[in-house]
């Protein structure tokens, strides 16, 4: 099943690929639409998700990824096209047997332990997982009778995933996991999802971290504005898109950063330049031949409105705002 | 659409079993939601200990005076045990639905595979304990404070009058949880029940209250309980009590649509 780089400017959905055998199938989204009034949520969404995989849907807030997520859940109807779980509408109980969830959450019941939480999630499900497998995933048997109210920012969200992993899913999904923790809590969550993979179970997860979904995913959906972008392994989307951005102090004119291979934009900063690109290192290279002057150099993640617009831009060296990136993939 | 499914990923569920599980998550779920309710001081306190307080204020202030054909701590303690219950079951639904959609925390239990009516039943049993208990509660305040003492059948007849009077207001508050804002919703709960309380007759006997609020008071759902209850003790002021049960009957199913209309409205509603 080769997973083709979805191009920025394909003009119709792409093409439904029964290809798959339906037993692996764990969800599928097909011309899925949804709007919330004259906002559009999502526009001819199509998606599936096999068994084993780990699929980011990646996209800035607003894109329409929680949307997707609720409606694989049976949260949410879509208004147009259809959306399965395990082959079934997810708003009936039994696909939903199958999946796990942690979402986005301000709050949980204070007053009540981790324990008493996790038995009663895991009384929901026919086969869950037992208490002490998942407490040791998650790192929680210190804190098994402390009430919620009492857990770090950490072990919170470590909880919300243990009430996700309770029923021993085959399907989770995970909702921004990893906004607002700390850096040493994200990379404790990461372990964790590391830890979780090959054993056929799949992840959807949603982000607006590209480092997040390069790190998990084995494939890469980026969505904006309710549209699929492009789709495809971390690799040739972060060649695709401006992952990094080179920022440096030197003579060398716009117009020869524009020159160089893998350069997405180029901006003038004062006495700076500061050039998008999918790799740093080509760039600082050709910098340091060319100016043996250059200095100030410094190199950073770009963020991810800056690899939308590079990635519908095709490198060219116009900026386009946020209207002419929308009219530049037509539904 | 996608192939039929093979066999491995419909597992053929046991009914025995699926009802088991359902009995149990039952039982869980109304375990939390009592002890998640009694490990919060301020509910605890609200819902119990300020009726008693207040029927024990009223009670000893005017114990022995007559109230038509019992004494006040008696008449009191019908209307005080319908003051209870309608808050216990308003806070108990209403609070509680509002803060934890607001949480997120409902919408989590949504996505579960969860029987729905596993969560309306443990809520009805957490407010139907806390009814018993401030029920229980008044009753012994009433003997030690105010020398009440009923016989047994009477004891019995109002405690479960109480009982099941708290159920409209169960409804009610499943209305008002899922049309409110976290924020918003114990302010104007407390805002409908205090003043409805009064305007009933639950605080005062309702022929001390001004000529308007008795003419409005057969409007007011929990006058009804208030009458149903009194009518235990053979002080209810008038009509025949199936009377008012008719009117808490007719006031579940209107607060019934209520509710269905606010949660498929709250269902709906924008998500980021």
């Amino acid at each position: 099943m080769p997973i083709e780089l979805t191009p920025p400017t394909r003009a119709a959905p792409p093409t439904p690929r029964n290809t798959r055998p339906a037993a692996t199938l764990v969800a599928e989204f097909r011309g899925v639409g949804h709007a919330y009034g004259a906002t559009v949520a999502l526009d001819g969404f199509e998606l599936e998700v096999v068994r084993g995989e780990v699929v980011a849907v990646l996209g800035p807030n607003g894109a329409g990824k929680t949307t997707a997520l609720h409606m694989l859940m049976g949260l949410l109807a879509p208004q147009r096209g259809s959306v399965r779980l395990f082959g079934l509408d997810p708003r009936a109980g039994g696909a939903r047997e199958r999946l796990g969830a942690m979402l986005q959450l301000s709050g949980v019941p204070e007053t009540l332990t981790v324990r008493e939480h996790l038995r009663l999630f895991a009384s929901y499900y026919p086969a869950p997982r037992p208490l002490d497998e998942v407490l040791a995933l998650t790192a929680l048997n210190e804190v098994v009778d402390r009430s919620y109210g009492t857990l770090s920012g950490g072990q919170k969200q470590r909880l919300h995933l243990a009430i996700a992993l309770v029923g021993d899913p085959d399907l989770l999904v995970l909702d921004e996991p990893t906004t607002g923790l700390d850096a040493a809590s994200r990379r404790a969550l990461w372990t964790i999802f590391r830890a979780l993979l090959g054993r056929g179970r799949a992840i959807v997860l949603t982000t607006h971290d590209l480092e997040e979904a390069d790190l998990l995913a084995d494939r890469i959906v980026l969505l904006h504005r309710g549209r699929i972008l492009a789709e495809g392994p971390p690799e040739q989307i972060k060649a695709r898109t401006a992952s990094r951005r080179v920022r440096v102090v030197t003579h060398l004119a716009e117009s020869w950063f524009r020159a160089q291979p893998g350069v997405h934009d180029v901006r003038r900063d004062g006495s700076a330049i500061e050039a998008l690109c999918g790799a740093a290192e080509p760039l600082v290279r050709a910098v340091l031949i060319a100016d043996p002057d250059a200095h100030g150099l410094a190199v950073g993640g770009a963020t991810l409105e800056d690899a939308f617009l590079a990635l519908t831009s095709g490198g060219a060296g116009t900026t386009p705002d946020g209207a002419t990136l929308a009219a530049g993939v037509p539904a | 659409m996608i192939a039929a499914q093979p066999p491995e990923v419909l597992p053929r569920r046991n009914r025995r079993a699926a009802t088991g599980r359902y009995l149990r998550t039952l039982r869980l779920e109304l375990g939390a939601e009592l002890l998640k309710n009694l490990r919060i001081p301020v509910y605890a306190v609200s819902t119990i200990a300020f009726p008693v307080m207040f029927y024990v204020v009223f009670g000893a202030t005017f114990g022995r005076e007559p109230a038509g054909p019992v004494n006040i701590a008696t008449y009191m303690l019908a209307t005080y045990g319908a003051f209870g219950v309608v808050g216990a079951a308003l806070f108990s639904f209403g609070v509680s639905v509002a803060i934890e959609r607001g949480q997120g925390w409902m919408r989590l239990k949504r996505a579960s595979p969860m029987p729905p009516s596993v969560l309306v039943l443990a809520k009805l049993g957490n407010a139907l304990v806390f009814s018993a208990a401030v029920v229980v509660a008044l009753m012994i305040a009433g003997f030690v404070v105010a020398g009440v003492l009923l016989s047994v059948p009477t004891y019995l007849q109002l405690f479960f009058v109480l009982l099941l009077g708290a159920v409209p207001f169960c409804v009610i508050g499943q209305a008002f949880g899922y049309a409110l804002g976290p924020n918003s919703a114990p302010v104007v709960i407390n805002l409908v029940y205090l003043p409805m309380a009064f305007a009933s007759g639950l605080w005062l006997p309702i022929h001390q209250l001004p000529g308007f609020l008795q003419a409005a008071a057969p409007f007011l759902p929990a006058f009804h309980l208030g009458q149903l209850a009194l009518s235990t003790v053979g002080a209810h002021a008038g009509g025949d009590p199936a009377g008012h049960a008719f009117a808490l009957v007719l006031t579940t199913l209107v607060a019934g649509s209520l509710a269905m209309i606010a949660y498929r409205r709250s269902s709906i509603a924008t998500y980021g």
